[in-house]
């Protein structure tokens, strides 16, 4: 008789590997996002100035990252660093540099559109009002712009970590790797193994990305009712 | 109401935007108390002319002063100057992330560094004044583009100016709610305060006014009172500007 794909769950540490891959997904992706984030907004301020040097650079780089697929860009850091610079990365250093970039380019685009999108009178009110350029930075554009940019990082967020499951082909042993050894390993005893493991990965990242994206859609209502 | 006490002095002021020339030696003084209106064609320079006022621009040539103080082109200290020049702008410009209360508090609290209960006991007082007390937790977007720019008054009010600079402030707004917002202006005007008005509404210059400006092309053209102004204008350019705003009947002939 053949096994129940569920018993699969309880075969030696399966679940536990399961989860242990889950954790490999979820900490390259925060790793990657917290800096993404961080140099997001520093980008973001850098696209909106006005000198057409820096506006030419990051407009290529936001470009180039954007036609690469993430796929090439992972092999191109994993294989073609390491091969030409003879520098050893890990399959999960690579990861979370590329994510990175592809994250910085988002972001700081993101951050670009929301700084840009304040009109200019919100600035000449706070003028008007006798406030410093940096108080006007700090009481109104900011609140403004953060409000427009939450839903938008939320969701490039769950992208994210959804991409990551690209990783598997340079190596990283993440969730759907593990999902993977343990259908080829019991592919004889339990046939419906493979619909049993992608079925609860896809809990999985359904379990993790669902409530950053209710957060997220939670914000948006809220500040909207505000006006922000 | 009018004294000789100056508090704008404008002295041949020039303003160009790329080279271009939009004010040519203006030179206008502004007393304590005095309401002036400044009335023109489109493009001529009325906004160019608030926005250098307090700031917003600098200027080519010439100078402003405020209270006998040198404002134009002070960079560092612009946002002290601004401090005593509150200006209100067509466009609703409230702060759309802060409620009715917290926009009129920013500048007495952060530029000002007024104590929250004295800057909010005068704010309220305010709100009353025109109407919006029970609107002073609302948020800008629940409010209709009257009650926006009588919250807008307000806040420039709150931080008790000089000199009040008024640009076309019931421009964007929907006819029923135009009567509103200039009443505010109107009380403000009998108050004694000292204002400077560009508007596009010749009943309520002629009714507000203790001058006139007429501007044309960045020059001062006509400067007179408004009953002088109105019925009786000097150039011919201020008569072609005011015909513009009379219709001849169509039905009953011509009722001049
Ligand atoms: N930032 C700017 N850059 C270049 N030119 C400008 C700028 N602002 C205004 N101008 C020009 O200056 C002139 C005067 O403009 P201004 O806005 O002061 O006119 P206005 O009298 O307020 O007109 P309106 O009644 O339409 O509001 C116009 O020819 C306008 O095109
Ligand atoms: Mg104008």
């Amino acid at each position: 008789m053949q096994d129940l794909g569920i018993n699969l769950f309880f075969q030696g540490r399966n679940f536990v590997r399961i989860l242990e891959g889950l954790w490999v997904t979820v900490s390259i992706s925060l790793i990657a996002v917290i800096i993404s984030i961080f140099l997001g907004i520093i980008l973001g301020m850098v696209m909106n100035l006005k000198n057409p040097v820096t506006k030419a650079v990051t407009r290529i780089y936001l470009e180039f990252i954007r036609i690469m697929p993430q796929l090439v860009l992972l092999f191109l850091v994993y294989f073609g660093v390491t091969r030409t610079f003879h520098i050893n990365l890990s399959g999960e250093v690579s990861a979370i540099i590329v994510f990175t970039m592809w994250g910085t380019a988002e972001m700081g685009d993101l951050v670009r559109g929301a700084l840009s999108s304040i009109p200019k009178h919100q600035y000449e009110s706070g003028k008007a009002i006798g406030l410093t350029g940096f108080q006007i930075y700090l009481y109104i554009i900011i609140p403004q712009t953060v409000r427009r940019l939450i839903p938008l990082a939320i969701n490039l967020v769950t992208r994210m970590i959804k991409t990551t499951s690209l990783i598997v082909l340079i190596g990283v042993v993440e969730v759907v790797k593990v999902g993977q050894q343990i259908i080829e390993a019991s592919r004889l005893t339990t046939p419906t193994a493979s619909l049993w493991i992608y079925g609860f990965i896809f809990f999985l990242y359904f379990i993790v990305c669902y409530p950053i994206s209710r957060l997220s859609a939670k914000l948006e209502k809220r500040w909207v009712s505000m006006g922000g | 109401m009018e004294s000789t006490e100056k508090i704008l002095e404008i002295k041949h002021l020039k303003k160009e935007f790329d080279n271009t020339p939009v004010l040519n030696d203006i030179s206008l003084d502004i007393h304590k108390g005095e309401v002036v209106v400044v009335l023109g064609p489109s493009g001529c320079g009325k906004s160019t002319l608030l926005r250098c006022i307090n700031g917003l621009e600098g200027i080519q040539e010439g100078e402003i002063l405020l209270n006998g103080d040198l404002i134009s082109n002070q960079k560092k200290s612009m946002h002290l100057v601004r401090q005593h020049i509150g200006m209100v702008f067509q466009s609703y410009d409230l702060f759309p992330h802060m409620t009715v209360l917290d926009n009129i508090l920013l500048g007495p609290k952060k530029a000002q560094k007024r104590k929250k209960e004295e800057a909010a006991a005068e704010a309220e007082e305010l709100l009353k004044r025109i109407g919006l007390y029970e609107k002073k937790k609302a948020y800008p977007r629940q409010l209709s583009g009257g009650q926006k720019q009588r919250v807008a008054i307000v806040r420039a009010l709150c931080m008790h100016p000089k000199v009040m600079l008024f640009d076309e402030v019931t421009a964007a707004l929907d006819p029923e709610m135009v009567r509103e917002v200039l009443d505010v202006m109107l009380e403000l005007a009998r108050e004694g305060s000292t204002m400077v008005i560009v508007t596009h509404e010749m009943q309520f210059a002629r009714a507000i006014a203790d001058r006139i400006i007429f501007l044309d092309e960045g020059n001062i053209v006509e400067e007179s009172g408004p009953e002088e102004f109105f019925t009786n204008p000097k150039t011919e350019r201020a008569k072609q500007f005011l015909n513009i705003f009379d219709f001849d009947s169509v039905h009953h002939g011509s009722n001049k």
